[in-house]
């Protein structure tokens, strides 16, 4: 069950753009604080804060104090837990061959030009 | 009405599909092995052939995947909001062997559809197609391999590649936790 409500967690702290968005800039330009998230995102500085505060309630980012400045920083560990990257893969392939069977089943219309 | 379920088995290394597709061999191998019907399926719009080797680039077409993560968020809850998506030329895969009406596979970064991430130094991991007819169509089995050697960055920038996929089982999950 922890397991479960764990994963739900993730899931729900990622299924919103913003957040999503955050993640993939910690994913690829480490450690940074909320003022530099919230330049050149469409949010305040304020909302992006309360984003993090999702996240790091998820487990999915951290929070140090680095002088004057809190920095940001992801925890890939968290990525990893209740295999769901795979899961999400899986998910992925699920969909695509969903799509592939409505084509190939349909009866083949004629090509228009 | 039959089943028309796909079967999936997993471990930490390999994911394996298994589904029947009402549909004769050759209708399937066209959709799989014609970059164009592939294109169209996958949600890709890819230039050129399929050909051993060959490195595949197109674009990314998102639409699809956008709105499914919409309707996720209002039913959880959230308000919508608008995805950043990846644009312009990417490359998607290389094809690696092809067998008429039989194998297909390739060779990509997962969620590699990244204008980051380089295909030269990244592990990749191997897809593959297999086609065999059977009485009510054609039985086709998707394996992608190699899970193990992707790194954790690579998993979380899958993240933003995948969010239709986190959107939809993030409401299977939620249905899941709140039914339990």
């Amino acid at each position: 069950m922890g397991r479960e409500r764990a994963a739900a967690e993730v899931f729900f702290a990622l299924g919103d753009g913003t957040r999503l968005s955050v993640v993939t800039r910690l994913g690829s330009g480490g450690a940074l604080s909320a003022t530099a998230l919230s330049q050149g995102a469409k949010v305040t500085r304020q909302a992006i804060v309360k984003h993090l505060q999702v996240l790091e309630g998820a487990g999915l980012v951290r929070h140090e104090k680095r002088g004057r400045e809190v920095l940001y920083a992801l925890e890939p560990e968290r990525l990893d837990d209740a295999r769901t990257f795979l899961d999400g893969v899986s998910a992925s392939w699920d969909r695509a061959i969903e799509r592939l069977r409505a084509m190939v089943e349909e009866p083949e219309k004629p090509r228009g030009r | 009405m039959s089943t028309t379920e796909t079967n999936t088995t997993m471990t930490a290394d390999r994911i394996e599909k298994r589904v029947t597709l009402r549909a004769p061999q050759g209708r399937v191998w066209r959709a799989i092995a014609d970059a164009e019907e592939f294109g169209r399926w996958f949600g890709f719009r890819l230039e050129g052939t399929f050909t051993p080797g060959k490195v595949m680039k197109g674009t990314f077409e998102r639409k699809l995947d956008e709105n499914a993560i919409m309707e996720a968020q209002k039913s959880s809850g959230i308000t919508p909001s608008k995805l950043r998506v990846p644009e312009g030329n990417l490359t998607l895969f290389t094809v690696d062997r092809m067998e008429p009406e039989r194998y297909f596979s390739f060779r990509w970064i997962p969620f590699g559809i990244d204008a980051e991430a380089d295909p030269e130094h990244e592990p990749t991991t191997l897809v593959e197609f297999r086609l065999e007819p059977v009485a009510e169509g054609t039985a086709l089995t998707i394996v992608e391999s190699g899970f193990e050697r992707v790194p954790a960055h690579r998993r979380a920038r899958a993240f933003r590649m995948n969010s239709g996929g986190w959107a939809a089982q993030a409401e299977n999950l939620r249905k899941y936790v709140d039914g339990a």
